[in-house]
């Protein structure tokens, strides 16, 4: 704002400040980063009071506390001298070895050396970003995307191009054109990412004869796959798929978590890399935390060896399927105006907002009613999508996701008479994904 | 409670509380809630509550939930500061509560919160009282159901001009205020508005420079600290507000000696005006004849790290903690419950 003359003589003529006195020493990947308002907004949605269908937390009630008590305690009792200390920037090498045991289960053949343990798999997409990415490099990723991988590829400067998905995931065709457009603009396309699985937001699934399809379009544009899937093991009515990795063992990295299958305290995820690229990513690691924890390590090393974890992932799929039914059910009865994706896996379900509404638009009155989700406009690198939420099923009661649900059809009957009443929606939105809530996983 | 009561530092001297020299009071601070601000009061509050410590105050924090009423008649604290912003903490309930359970509040009590909470009722007391505050209009949502959007928003161009600025009625950090420059933005910031609140406050725009004048009251009246001015190169929001760099602040502000008298005055008089208690900030426009222009006022100023109140106290010399100590003692010294002053009609 212009600042006008006022009569007579200043009594200040102090310089000003910004309270930050590193201002223009920061990076120019940070000018990105804003407090938004959505942020605040979250801060309530964490209270007990607001029935959260944002946040993608596992239901740990549904684990053996007592068990996993017993297990920690042998952890220090037992290999504590071990688990208190450094440890390999690869990670533990029994681990690395359980996790094959895991794998196997979606077809994936590999040895210990091509695991590398990260601290959540959010790392090992840190990892890999920073290993491929110079900035401006294209990353292509479904339309819509996983919040937390938009912003680990925003901090790296990457340009994102969403491809579009459907209700069997990924399009090939799609792809394909995607990757021809981008090589004939002479544009290097670094990696393809993508969440195969009960996909996060969308809930769903790249099909079974379209997965060769994708990779063998990526193999021709010589475009490497990154194939996070942190949700595979929680198919409802189905055993996992096979993983994009099972077909490919060089064009793909392939990144796994216990953040969704057991227990995202522990930070513990990996990544299975071709050779030369896992040499990259231990060498990028230990730059970055040296090694992963030891205590969490092991604490999963023996879970797995002393706990039956199959059961327990059997038990979270019943679990998360009767509340993926009650999301479901809720939806029918209280928002037939509105679409969704009806996944059979997973966490979420991805709902498209009757014509002309807006998610974003819509949260601050969301949380008022004590309802809260997350707009579609975090799931695009452009912002776009606000015509889009991301409900999750995983971590409320059955009851308690009826009842948001029909707390939340009375907040778009709301929003729709206001839109109505002055006939706009859908105005630019700032880019959410740089800052995403720390409940969006 | 989110944090325990903490002892005093051994080296601060104790207050006296109701005639019992010697024992330290105990403060609980209010911070958290619903509203939409609770991030910001949840930060506002942790400040208050260091700075309190660090002057020797017993203080615990308490966010308001189910567990606040037990709490607070558990650990009868001498003092209740609600350092809430935004709906409950701001509007008087919280404090009706408070005194509810007999006991003392710091600040500003219920009605005079209600009152300066509707920024179009403080607007027009400020008015009365003789202050400058730039013409507005207040519309709820369910008169543009009734009546139709289109002739009022053409009626609200027509007499405001533009730009103008769109408000929700009730609320604070800038959540769902727009400044709308050309009439065909005016549907879409009513939108945003009427998603924070259910009532409107459309003013007309003031170009100059922006200027929040925080009074305190240690006992002897209110007093105003320095102005801060406020210089952005985009909008004042939420973002520039919590998030340092975006916006350069200068304290005491850039204004003439005149000109920073008036913007005292001014806020004193809005202080008085309401009713406010304690202490207030009071935002005002400085335009290019040098008339300030009141926005509105808060009886719960943000307390964070970039916040303004803070700015301005330590622009004036005080240490934090010795001000918040000394505006307890000034608390404990005041009339106790039912005496809260009504706001100037």
């Amino acid at each position: 704002m212009p600042r006008p003359e006022t009569s007579g003589t200043p009594t200040s003529s102090a310089a000003g400040t910004r309270l930050d006195p590193w201002l223009g020493t920061y990076a120019e990947r940070t000018q990105g980063m804003r407090a938004s308002e959505i942020r605040a907004l979250f801060a309530v949605a964490n209270r007990p009071e607001v029935v959260s269908l944002a946040g993608g937390m596992p239901f740990l009630d549904g684990l053996p506390l007592d068990q996993l008590s017993q297990v920690a305690a042998s952890v220090v009792a037992q290999r504590g001298l071990q688990a208190l200390q450094y440890g390999s920037g690869q990670g533990d090498e029994q681990l690395r070895e359980q996790i094959l045991e895991v794998m196997a289960l979606e077809m994936i053949a590999a040895h210990p050396d091509d695991v590398v343990v990260t601290t959540g798999s959010q790392q090992a997409l840190d990892l890999v970003t920073r290993v491929f990415i110079d900035p401006g490099d294209v990353v292509v990723a479904e339309a819509p995307s996983y919040v937390g991988a938009l912003g680990v590829f925003r901090a790296y400067q990457a340009d994102v191009v969403h491809v579009a998905i459907d209700e069997h995931g990924l399009v090939p065709a799609a792809l394909e054109e995607t990757l021809a457009s981008l090589a004939a603009a002479g544009r290097r396309t670094k990696f393809l990412y993508t969440v195969p699985n009960f996909h996060n937001p969308a809930g769903v699934s790249l099909a079974l004869e379209r997965r060769p399809q994708v990779l063998e379009i990526a193999r021709r544009y010589g475009v490497l796959v990154l194939e996070d899937n942190p949700y595979g093991l929680l198919g409802f009515d189905r055993d996992p798929w096979p993983a994009l990795r099972s077909y490919d063992d060089d064009g793909v990295i392939y990144l796994g978590s216990f953040s969704k299958t057991f227990a995202p305290g522990y930070r513990i995820g990996w990544a299975v890399a071709p050779h030369a690229v896992r040499e990259k990513l231990v060498l990028a690691s230990e730059s970055a935390i040296l090694c992963p924890s030891n205590a969490s390590q092991i604490a999963i090393s023996s879970y797995l060896a002393t706990c039956d974890w199959r059961s327990q992932i059997k038990s979270y799929r019943e679990l998360y399927r009767e509340r993926r039914d009650a999301m479901i059910g809720a939806l029918s009865e209280h928002l037939p105006e509105a679409t969704w994706t009806v996944p059979d896996g997973g966490f979420y379900t991805w709902v498209r907002l009757p014509e002309g509404l807006d998610a974003r638009d819509m949260l601050p009155r969301a949380v008022t009613a004590r309802v809260a989700y997350v707009p579609g406009t975090a799931f695009y690198y452009d912002g776009s999508g606000s015509d889009h939420m991301r409900l999750s099923f995983c971590y409320p009661t059955p009851e308690r996701i009826r009842e948001g649900v029909r707390r939340l059809a009375g907040v778009v009957t709301g929003e729709r008479e206001l839109v109505e009443l002055f006939g706009t929606a859908g105005a630019e939105s700032d880019d959410e994904v740089a800052s995403p809530a720390p409940d969006l996983p | 409670m989110i944090t325990s009561a903490s002892s005093p530092s051994a080296a601060a001297a104790a207050l006296p509380v109701d005639g019992a020299p010697g024992r330290t009071p105990r403060v609980a601070v209010l911070a958290g809630g619903l509203s939409h601000e609770r991030d910001v009061s949840l930060r506002s509050g942790r400040r208050v509550a260091e700075a309190l410590r660090s002057a020797g105050v017993e203080v615990s924090v308490h966010d308001v939930d189910a567990d606040l009423i037990a709490a607070l008649t558990d650990l009868q604290p001498d003092l209740v500061w609600p350092v809430l912003h935004g709906a409950s903490g701001e509007d008087g309930s919280v404090r009706d509560v408070v005194q509810l359970l007999g006991l003392r509040l710091l600040g500003t009590g219920p009605r005079a919160s209600r009152v300066a909470w509707s920024k179009s009722i403080a607007k027009t007391v400020v008015s009365r009282a003789g202050l400058v505050t730039p013409e507005f209009v207040t519309l709820p949502q369910s008169l543009f159901r009734e009546l139709g959007p289109a002739r009022i928003l053409s009626s609200i161009v027509d007499r405001l001009g533009l730009p103008v600025v769109v408000k929700p009625s009730r609320g604070g950090s800038a959540l769902g205020v727009s400044v709308v420059r050309s009439a065909s933005e005016l549907a879409r910031a009513m939108v945003e508005c009427f998603s924070y609140a259910d009532t409107a406050l459309i003013e007309r725009a003031v170009s100059g420079v922006e200027v929040a004048v925080s009074v305190v009251d240690l006992g002897d009246g209110p007093v105003a600290l320095p102005p801060v001015e406020i210089v952005t190169d985009g909008p004042y929001d939420y973002d520039a507000r919590y998030h340092p760099g975006r916006v350069e602040y200068f304290a005491p502000a850039r204004l003439s000696e005149a000109t920073r008298a008036e913007v005292e005055r001014v806020a004193l008089v809005a202080h008085h005006a309401l009713g406010l208690t304690r202490l207030s900030r009071s935002d005002l426009i400085v335009d290019t004849d040098g008339v300030a222009h009141f926005l509105e006022v808060n009886v719960s100023p943000g307390m964070t790290e970039t916040s303004l109140l803070p700015q301005a106290a330590e622009a004036a010399g005080h240490n934090l903690g010795t001000l918040y100590r000394s505006l307890v003692e000034a608390s404990l010294a005041a009339s106790p419950v039912g005496l809260e002053p009504a706001p100037a009609s």
